[in-house]
């Protein structure tokens, strides 16, 4: 190895490492460095690995994040509480309203106030259809990485009734902001409910689809099954959650486990898997679509009359503490931990991402698969690049 | 709570007691950190096999480094803090051992804050470039350039 | 006699451009179909101006070859594919009468000329003196090599019947009916087979994964520009046709018009339709089909590619080939 200064390209061209972070004390001649991303045709956001292959076969990976870094923990800290809630719907922005949610949620259990039933029916309607939102539009993508691009365009045809139900009602498509401490904003626009209900017989007819088109197909199955193990063990030490945890077996479900705004009072069903590969985080993506569509079918008929916002004060100044919420997004746990030592603003606030843990496992997955299986189990994880930048 | 107060109070006699938003925090120096997170994670009693969230708070004269537990099998939840008092060379042990989640929240506690951990087997900063200065989230961080004070 | 080879020349050349333009037209429009929107509208009526108008972009642009590039080979790739696929033009019969050449060993030469491909595939990867370029290249090599043993053997499975190379006579032996409906299982199994292996050879989906490596590169033909480009673009849609009308001749019955035996009232209805109209719309029914793959199945890793053909699709074809010549001794077809 020279030390005389060469270009990145011819470096990369000769397959030696460069600065890298990954120890690799046997590198053999037909081993390269390649650098997936952080622009790429998958549509992830910047997210760059460096992937060293052995021919096809991957023998080390390491992800590099930083790209999507806006220092949003520090921000926090100049803002009130009514503020801030604005910039936790840019992190993970396929759940906005869910992280609005937990944000809200947290000021309120501070305050010791708690919203209006009927704004609490209206937010978890709202959070369903988010993760509806979010899991077609999960699926579309994942079709498309795998070299099938029509579902693509019918995930997205789904996903554009949900974002036209929510511009009617909270004015913006991809980042709400409709919760408050206290409530909602504003009432539901008076085509809500059936315009909702219309949604849901829509969708039911379109899930079949789905299956068909991907999950019943031989060579998607021979593309995902028995790829990407994640053992139990593995799920909890890493600390993944959501649909990633769930289809290795461990019950996280945080609506069920610690449930807030009135989640204790719906029946549904938390979609657990024993497949711990891609499949099996496909298919449990796939049911809780199912899920949701039951829970908003048990709300949506009867949204409890009142209020759609309780008395909260104008400039909220939260008692000295800590406080800690966490909600379940598409993604997984979302944690909004606030210190608060008496003022206007949050001393100190950190949002525990999803992505984040569930991103540190993927190494352990993809030691020893294929260049294309990577494609794969990066999809399957579901990654917001912006949710783990923050 | 109580229950679990005597438990940890047991394993780690100088533990400091404070309850705040429903959770029970228990403050500890960093000498016996690293063998009272062990424990809390091992004993069958307690089981803290979940790591939620590892963080850093700057309490202008110390820090906190912040650990949040629970666990899946006897449902309690604990969170843990470690009170660092040294401010020029902050430094206490890894816990990429015990839950291996670890290892990408410490490097953004370093990264943000600056606080090295012993025992990391790659401790690099993660979102910002290699050759930035200095600690943005600390409460002395200055940056004219970059900041824009309200 | 030098006037008759101009000719010819001249009109193999349009018919490639003006096929090539027909075809991407064609693509988008039936993506757009399955994809619930609408493909290009704007350019002409109904979009039809859009393929004319990216190619005269693609000519405009500006040619770049890389630095390190090895100069005579990498301007020499493209010409070698387009070449190798107005070559493969010429045994084709569209209709009674009009063949370039009708040589006797039709089916042969088509075969062995399109296998040529592949030297400038490899070229194209090698000369672009990219490590992702040769990769790409070097799959696609293998993939088309593997996939062509089962193609040769599926068309053998026809020349069994027929009983000869010539692709007139191989026509003209489907008089009574097409090869697909005379000729039963062994040819059912060849046609299946063929289509899968083409599909194959032509680097599409779902087998496209050397081309459309999204996270390497685009393969072999990432490095090339402007009309370099557009010839292998044009290429790969030229040996779509060849591919489909070798299907048609072989399979299909060519420009036979569909006769079902002493309903001479129908046959003389079917007869009243040109020759040159049913060879357009087999072969562009099968062009629908294969184009209708691409859109529907996601893509195969490198590996599953590769075993389809070694494990499956070769010992068919070899079975086949043998139930075929069982089946042409006993007389056992129609």
């Amino acid at each position: 190895m020279t030390t005389e200064p060469e270009t990145i390209s011819s470096i990369a061209n000769s397959g030696i490492p460069i600065r890298s972070g990954i120890i690799s004390p046997d590198f053999e001649a037909q081993d390269f460095l390649i650098n997936i991303g952080p622009q790429h045709p998958s549509t992830h956001g910047v997210l760059h690995l460096k992937v060293h292959l052995s021919g096809e076969v991957i023998t080390d990976l390491e992800p590099c994040l930083g790209y999507v870094h806006r220092g949003v923990e520090k921000m926090c800290e100049k803002l009130s509480y009514r503020q801030f809630i604005y910039l936790s719907s840019r992190l993970d922005y396929l759940s906005a309203h869910i992280n609005n949610q937990a944000c809200v949620i947290a000021i309120e259990t501070a305050m010791g106030t708690e919203a209006t039933p009927r704004a609490q029916a209206i937010r978890i309607i709202m959070s369903e259809l988010t993760r509806l939102a979010s899991h077609q539009l999960w699926w579309g993508c994942m079709g498309m990485d795998l070299g099938a691009f029509t579902p693509f365009f019918y995930g997205f045809r789904d996903r554009e009734l949900i974002t036209d139900i929510f511009e009617e009602t909270c004015g913006t498509r991809l980042t709400m902001n409709y919760m408050v401490p206290g409530g909602v904003m504003h009432d539901i626009h008076s085509d809500f409910v059936r315009k909702v209900q219309e949604y849901l017989v829509h969708l039911k007819e379109k899930l079949p689809e789905y299956d068909e088109i991907l999950s019943g197909n031989q060579i998607f199955l021979e593309r995902v099954k028995g790829i990407g193990m994640l053992s139990r063990e593995d799920a909890i030490s890493y600390g993944c959650s959501g649909p990633v945890a769930r289809a290795s077996g461990l019950s996280c479900d945080i609506r069920k486990s610690h449930p807030y705004d009135g989640y204790d009072k719906i029946t549904f069903k938390e979609i657990l898997s024993s497949g711990c590969d891609n499949f099996a985080r496909y298919q449990v993506r796939l049911g809780e679509m199912r899920e949701s569509i039951a829970i908003i079918e048990q709300l949506i008929g009867n949204i409890p009359e009142g209020d759609f916002q309780a008395k909260v004060k104008k400039v909220i100044k939260l008692p000295k503490g800590e406080f800690y919420q966490r909600v379940e997004t598409a993604r997984g746990e979302f944690g909004v931990y606030i210190v608060s030592d008496g003022g206007n603003t949050p001393f100190r606030l950190k949002f525990r991402s999803p992505g984040f843990s569930n991103l540190s496992v993927l190494k352990k997955l993809c030691m020893g698969l294929k260049i294309a299986d990577l494609v794969a189990t990066m999809a399957t994880l579901d990654l917001v690049i912006p949710d783990i930048d923050r | 709570m109580e229950k679990l107060k005597e438990k940890i109070t047991g394993i780690e006699p100088a533990a400091l007691f404070e309850e705040s938003g429903g959770f029970l925090h228990a403050i500890v120096e960093p000498a016996s950190g690293f063998a009272m997170l062990q424990r809390l994670n091992k004993d069958p009693d307690l089981k803290f096999d979940w790591l939620s969230s590892l963080t850093c708070v700057d309490w202008n004269h110390y820090f906190y480094i912040v650990y949040f537990l629970r666990s899946l099998e006897l449902k309690h939840e604990l969170v843990v803090k470690v009170k660092i008092t040294d401010r020029l060379n902050p430094i206490t042990e890894s816990v990429t051992k015990i839950w291996a989640g670890a290892e990408l929240l410490e490097r953004e506690v370093y990264d943000l804050f600056g606080i090295k951990f012993h025992g990391h087997p790659d401790l690099r900063r993660i979102f910002l470039d290699e050759e930035w200065n200095g600690f943005p989230l600390r409460k002395d961080y200055k940056d004219e350039i970059n900041i824009v004070e309200l | 006699m030098i006037i008759n080879y101009l000719i010819i020349g001249l009109s193999v050349i349009t018919l490639f451009a003006v096929l090539g333009l027909v075809l991407v037209y064609l693509e988008r429009k039936v993506s757009a179909f399955m994809q619930l929107r609408l493909g290009p509208m704007r350019v002409g009526y109904m979009g039809v101006g859009q393929t004319l108008a990216d190619t005269i972009k693609l000519v405009a642009k500006e040619d770049i070859v890389p630095n390190k590039a090895d100069k005579l080979l990498f301007n020499l790739a493209p010409y070698i594919v387009a070449v190798v696929a107005m070559l493969a033009l010429a045994p084709l019969p569209f209709t009674q009468g009009l063949q370039v050449w009708d040589t006797s060993m039709g089916i042969f030469y088509i075969a062995a000329i399109s296998s040529i491909t592949v030297i400038g595939i490899l070229t194209g990867g090698w000369a672009s003196n990219n490590k992702y370029s040769l990769l790409g290249a070097m799959r696609s090599g293998a993939q088309i090599v593997s996939y062509e043993l089962s193609v040769g053997l599926s068309l053998i499975t026809i020349v069994l019947f027929a009983g000869g190379l010539k692709l007139s006579e191989i026509v003209g032996s489907q008089q009574d009916g097409w090869w697909i409906i005379k000729g039963h299982l062994p040819v059912w199994i060849a046609f299946i087979v063929f289509l899968i292996a083409s599909t194959a050879e032509l680097n599409r989906n779902p087998f496209d994964l050397p081309e459309a490596e999204s996270e390497l590169t685009a393969g072999f033909h990432t490095e090339y520009t402007g009309m370099k480009f557009a010839l292998f673009m044009l290429s790969e849609y030229i040996n779509l046709f060849i591919v489909a009308s070798v299907a048609t001749t072989l399979f299909l019955g060519g420009w036979m018009p569909f006769h079902i035996s002493n309903w001479t009232f129908f046959n003389g209805l079917m007869d009243f339709i040109p020759p040159l109209v049913w060879f357009s719309v087999k072969s562009f029914s099968i062009i629908f089909v294969i184009m209708w793959f691409r859109w529907t199945f996601p893509r195969l890793r490198i590996d599953q590619l590769l075993t389809l053909e070694w494990k499956y699709l070769l010992p068919i074809s070899l079975i086949n080939v043998m139930i075929a010549a069982v089946v042409v001794m006993t007389g056992w077809h129609l």
